[in-house]
């Protein structure tokens, strides 16, 4: 088990070192002088750029240093944490980071946890339901769930609970009422899915022999889902979880936009906007890291979900 | 239905019922006559036509269970199927019935029927499924409930599928107690589950009691269904192919152990199977279905002996058997076409704890084969002997030893070489869905290995082909999943028979078939022998194949060969105890012995 | 989209050696209906296959909805004059915000743009690019995986350490950073959500591979004396396309939602020209005033996505991939 974690955690490194050389590539694919491109900001290819600034931001970058000394003095900074200095507003990149933090985790945690709730919920009720038809009906409907874009079912909240009814205050965070039509739009397409992954899985396991075993001891067909199916279904279901805890970054992109919440989404929107390369880099190594976080804590968790689950260091 | 069995009395042997020890809710109805049931109609006392009202009270005569004119129809994307087309049988408490049939005929839908447990495809379900006169048959869910587990225990078919994997097996016996609120907590079910898996055979049940089902053996798994099954005290038990997942010898000690708990609580036994041979020693009735009807039904040794119905009569006559003379040797100077020499063959794999292990799947193994010869290789489940068949095939490399045909060695041939003498070794697999590509007519796939050898006028041949395995020319057309699984297995051996090879190493051909069809398939091996000189290695768990086909055996244990010779010599002579133990545990071997086939204590 | 983890292994549960096996089929009954008649079988033929799918069409919906309307998609995309006779770029200030109506029937935007003709020219912009997206993200990601699964070794190693480096940065993400290398617009947004698409296809690919690589048949034809090169061609590639090109079906409304979503950050096609994603954006200055900015070019979207999710759910129930 321990060999395991370690072993986990080695891969882990291995992967984030290797996110965070495609993230150092990240300035220098860029075609052209990345200098121009970063002074020029977006949309404004035509426009001279003045030499003297080019020089000073070169050397602000250390882009004037060849490659592999950039290259170590990146990996370097990053293992401290260090990510330089955000070209937009000239501030460190961890403070900035740091800044926008509290806002999006407190939405992510209320859009994760609405999430959960739901998803199982309508997943389990689905299951409860008498006949094949309706099941698959009530199925099939989360399909929508996550075939809406997100940016769209924001402004319709917006709408209709905001401008319409007026139970919501429209823009800005802070307080509880404000985060909620945020949180409904970054969950619902995680709702959609979750729910039919997870009654995916339930019709399966409801159709296993086990379970009959079950029915026959005389177990009601409530039993059978709560007792034996759900367990047995929640796998991949919680493998999708985990893939959203990882993904959620990139939810609050859309989701901070259009409530025009301050946070890490908003942060990245802006920094791909005007081409803030030092905060992308951050953004993509901190995306990264918490994508190898929860996947280990996941694995970790599987063979208490399921015995037959060995865990081995390959 | 037929009129042979109609008004046929069964008369009841005069063993006296042990009164069961165990807190029986009811006792059981002890009778000695007058419970003359027939195949065919509800047993005298039970009225007809009264609906789903429950009829209380068990008059004399009355069966345990009467199952009358059961119709079952499944809703497929393709219409309706009649799955169950009139099914009538009765089981008298403590008795034993037998529903033998192959697979589509229904049997497996009555036993799911009468528990009300069908899959939600199966359509109106009409007739009469009678618990002691009380009519299951459209009840609520929430009254077969009570009736399932404490009245009429389940026997399932596949034992390591049948057990939650991630519940240990102690809270899956115990939970058959704790949903009829027959244990006051967690502690006394925990205790109770202990002590039915002791019953059960199962050694050291406190520990056994915190495995899960991956832990155990499939014959332990069956163990702990059987203990769940009997945990509530039914009067009934119905079993469905409670054997057929496992090894012979395992099947054998299973059988005898549910014939015996059943025999000593006075449980009536409704045995579903398929194998007839079977159903004559366990059972005192048998009913036969065919096609959704019951063709026959009567005592075990009436079926058997004398079938009045053809069906049965046919099922009989193919059942393979163990005295017919066997596969006839090849020339006595015939040379040996292949030599196999300390065959040896190691697997690494990782034990549950993770760590790395060796495993010795074949150990210094030997045979020869001579010119037109058949050779049986007989094994349990790990015994090595598919094993054999891959590294024969090539398929897998040995890791020490010698494979030489024709002069060449398999285990180190140059790629040409091996390509070469590929043409000479073809395989037969047991999964014959499995073996054809989805994506290919029956013709493309019997042409792929002329294709491979770029043979020209191919069509003709595998024209010529589909003739010699006797099959229609028009099924060339057609994709596997369009055969059925007898046809599809010909379609195999027509593919393996395409480059005139010298040898054919068939894997378990026929254990995937039902009876009828694998005597028909065997019967065809044989005459391919005869007529092409063929020579066979063939693997099979069943020593009546060998019998048929073979004329020298080979038995296999843990990788090792335990014992060699002639079919004739080893089966009637058979030097090695675990031999002895085979063939002992072939159904029929011990009924054909002590007759009657349920001795009265 | 769910994976599993490469470390992770399901302790083998020994598959019995049943004397019944039967072809795996998890929804027909116990004894297989279709055999107790004694009929084997019948898998539909390719032309029963149509028919059957056109009397099931009738008998399903909201498949029928989901057809047609993807139906009236190609015709926008193929050819969108003739669905509309509105130029989307004709602006006309005395027409501004002009509400859903007979002579405009989304209405018109500030500009007093005709937003249906939009839309029409919109969801086209959107179908290209989603198409493109899928088209590379099954094209590389096809090709890593065939690799990696039929060559194993050294090879699959490499590729799926590769692989497992874009699927730790989320998707959206990672076309965000792809899209900050190549610049801004419709075709650099497709690119960029094609490869994020592309752990997902190699992953699959690979799987199928494997599967296939170990099936009997693969074993037969390896005793027929067939060489790797057509056992992959013959075997290998026609029972790993189907459930592939059904996940890329899937795909593409994935991929259309994904190119909005970057549009709509204001990432892909520039301002006069109509893209769905982009609409929603331009309308949501509007939203407290008027709602059919963003309304129906969502509603188009999320239409798009949803008819592409249930046709390829269809093709992948109908036994496409078996």
């Amino acid at each position: 088990m321990t060999r395991y974690v370690l072993v986990r955690v080695v891969n882990g490194l291995f992967v984030l070192w290797a996110a965070l050389t495609a993230s150092f590539l990240v300035l220098h694919l860029v075609p052209g002088d990345p200098v121009a491109v970063m002074l020029r900001g977006a949309g404004g290819e035509g426009t001279a750029v003045d030499p003297a600034a080019a020089d000073e931001l070169r050397a602000e970058l250390g882009l004037d240093q060849p490659v592999y000394r950039q290259y170590l003095e990146f990996v370097g900074d990053a293992a401290r944490g260090e990510f330089g200095t955000s070209f937009r507003s000239g501030d460190e990149v961890t403070a900035v980071l740091g800044g926008a933090l509290p806002a999006t985790l407190e939405l992510a945690g209320a859009a994760l946890l609405l999430t959960l709730v739901v998803g199982v919920a309508a997943a389990v009720a689905a299951s409860l339901l008498p006949t094949a038809p309706l099941r698959s009906a009530v199925l099939s409907s989360t399909v929508v769930g996550n075939a809406l874009p997100s940016f769209w079912t924001g402004i319709i909240l917006l709408q209709v609970f905001s401008f319409g009814l007026g139970w919501f205050p429209a823009f800005g965070a802070g307080d509880l009422s404000q985060l909620v039509l945020p949180a409904i739009t970054l969950a619902l397409p995680g709702i959609g899915l979750l729910t039919q992954v997870l009654g995916r899985g339930l019709r399966a396991a409801l159709a296993e022999p086990y379970v009959r075993t079950a029915r026959a001891k005389g177990a009601s067909r409530a039993r059978a889902v709560f007792v034996h199916a759900l367990r047995n279904a929640a796998i991949p279901a919680m493998t999708l979880f985990g893939l959203m805890i990882g993904g959620i970054v990139a939810g609050a992109v859309v989701t901070e936009t259009v409530f025009a919440r301050e946070g890490v989404g908003r942060l990245t929107a802006e920094a791909i906007g005007t081409h803030d390369f030092p905060v992308i880099r951050a953004l993509v190594f901190l995306a990264g890291a918490l994508y190898v976080v929860v996947n280990l804590a996941v694995d970790l968790i599987y063979p208490r979900v399921d015995p037959r689950i060995v865990l081995r260091s390959a | 239905m037929t009129e042979t069995d109609r008004g046929l009395p069964v008369p009841q042997t005069e063993r006296g019922l042990p009164v069961p020890e165990n807190d029986r809710r009811l006792p059981v109805p002890q009778t000695d006559r007058g419970r003359f049931t027939t195949g065919t109609g509800p047993g005298p006392g039970t009225g007809t036509g009264t609906g789903i009202e429950p009829e209380r009270g068990t008059g004399p005569g009355q069966p345990l269970l009467a199952v009358d004119d059961l119709r079952v129809d499944y809703r497929t994307r393709r219409g309706t199927v009649a799955a169950v087309r009139g099914a009538s049988l009765t089981v008298a408490a403590g008795e034993t019935v037998a529903l033998v049939g192959e697979s589509g005929s229904g049997k497996s839908t009555v036993g799911l029927a009468v528990l009300g447990l069908l899959p939600e495809a199966a359509g109106p379900v009409t007739g009469s499924v009678r618990l002691e006169g009380r009519e299951l048959l459209g009840a609520p869910d929430r009254r077969l409930a009570r009736v399932r587990g404490r009245e009429i225990g389940f026997v399932p078919q596949d034992p390591t599928a049948s057990l939650n994997p991630v519940q240990r097996v102690g809270t899956q016996v115990a939970e058959a107690l704790r949903v009829h609120g027959l244990v006051a907590n967690r502690a006394e079910g925990r205790r109770r589950a202990e002590e039915l898996l002791g019953e059960a055979g199962l050694p050291e049940p406190a520990r056994t009691a915190d495995r899960f089902p991956h832990e155990l053996s499939g014959g332990m798994c069956q163990r702990v269904l059987i203990a769940v099954a009997l945990a509530a005290g039914p009067r009934l038990l119905i079993a469905d192919e409670p054997t057929s997942a496992l090894d012979v010898t395992v099947q054998r000690r299973l059988l005898d152990h549910l014939g015996e708990v059943t025999r000593r609580t006075g449980t009536g036994l409704l045995l579903v199977t398929h194998d007839l041979a079977l159903a004559a020693e366990r059972a005192e009735r048998v009913a036969v279905m065919s096609q959704g009807r019951v063709v026959e039904s009567g005592p075990s040794e009436r079926v058997i002996g004398e079938p009045r119905h053809a069906y049965t009569r046919e099922l009989v006559a193919a059942a393979p058997s163990m005295t017919a003379p066997p596969a006839p040797p090849a020339a006595p100077d015939a040379a040996p076409l292949l030599v196999v020499e300390g065959l040896r063959r190691v697997f690494d794999v990782r034990t549950p704890a993770g760590a790395r292990e060796s495993v010795v799947a074949v150990d210094a193994v030997d045979f020869t084969v001579a010119r037109g010869g058949s050779l049986g290789i007989v094994g349990e489940s790990g015994s090595g002997k598919s094993t054999t068949a891959g590294l024969l095939l090539r398929l897998d490399r040995p890791d020490a030893g010698r494979i030489v045909l024709d002069g060449v060695d398999l285990a180190t041939a140059s790629r040409g070489e091996l390509r070469r003498l590929r043409r000479h070794v073809q395989p037969v697999f047991q999964d014959s869905y499995g073996s054809l590509d989805p994506t290919f007519t029956v013709g493309r796939a019997i042409a792929e290995p002329l294709r491979a050898f770029g043979v020209r006028g191919r069509a003709a041949r595998v024209a010529e082909l589909l003739d010699l395995v006797r099959l229609p020319a028009s099924v060339r057309h057609r994709r596997p999943a369009e055969l059925s699984g007898g046809q599809r297995q010909r379609v195999c051996i027509a593919r393996a028979l395409a480059l005139t090879p010298r040898l054919l190493v068939l894997d378990e051909p026929v254990s995937a078939l039902d009876v009828s069809v694998q005597a028909r398939v065997l019967d065809l091996l044989a005459e391919l022998r005869r007529e092409l000189g063929l020579s066979y290695v063939l693997i099979s768990h069943d020593l009546a194949v060998v019998r048929q086909v073979c004329d020298q055996v080979l038995v296999m244990r843990g990788g090792r060969v335990l014992e060699r010779g002639p079919v004739a010599e080893v089966f009637a002579r058979p030097e090695h105890r675990y031999t002895r133990e085979l063939l002992d545990a072939i159904p029929g071997a011990e009924g054909r012995r002590a007759e009657p086939v349920r001795p009265s204590p | 989209m769910t994976q599993e983890s490469p470390l992770i292994a399901l302790a083998k549960s020994p598959s019995p050696q049943s004397p019944s096996a039967q072809p795996p089929s998890a929804e027909s009954p116990p004894d297989g209906p279709s055999s107790a008649t004694g009929v084997p079988p019948r898998e539909p033929t390719p032309g029963r296959r149509l028919g059957l799918g056109l009397r099931g069409l009738a008998r399903r919906p909201l498949l029928l909805a989901a057809v047609l309307y993807l139906l009236l998609i190609a015709g926008w995309t193929l050819v969108p004059w003739l669905f509309t006779g509105q130029d989307p770029l004709a602006t006309d200030a005395s027409l501004s915000l002009t509400e859903p109506g007979g002579a405009h029937w989304f209405g018109t935007d500030n500009l007093g743009r005709d937003i249906y003709a939009r839309v029409v020219h919109g969801t086209r912009v959107s179908i290209v690019a989603g198409l493109l997206a899928v088209g590379l993200s099954l094209a590389v990601g096809s090709a890593l995986g065939l690799l990696a699964g039929y060559l194993g070794g050294w090879v699959d190693q490499v590729l799926m350490r590769v692989v497992e480096v874009l699927v730790v940065i989320p998707g959206l993400l990672l076309s965000l950073a792809v899209v900050s290398i190549l610049g801004f617009g419709t075709t650099n947004v497709a690119i960029a959500v094609g490869v994020a698409g592309v752990p997902g296809f190699a992953r699959v690919v690979r799987a199928e591979v494997l599967r296939i690589r170990t099936s009997t048949y693969v074993r037969a034809a390896v005793t027929s004396g067939h060489r790797t090169p057509a056992i992959l061609v013959r075997h290998v590639l026609p029972n790993a396309s189907p459930p592939v090109l059904v996940l890329a079906a899937l795909d593409v409304g994935g991929a259309v939602l994904s190119v909005a979503a970057l549009s709509f950050l204001g990432f892909g096609a520039s301002p006069p020209a109509p893209e769905l994603g982009a609409m929603v954006a331009q309308g949501r200055d509007y939203i407290g005033t008027a709602w059919w900015l963003t309304t129906f070019p969502g509603l188009a979207i999320a239409l798009v996505v949803l008819s592409t999710s249930r046709v390829a759910r269809a093709l992948e129930r109908s036994g496409v991939s078996s």
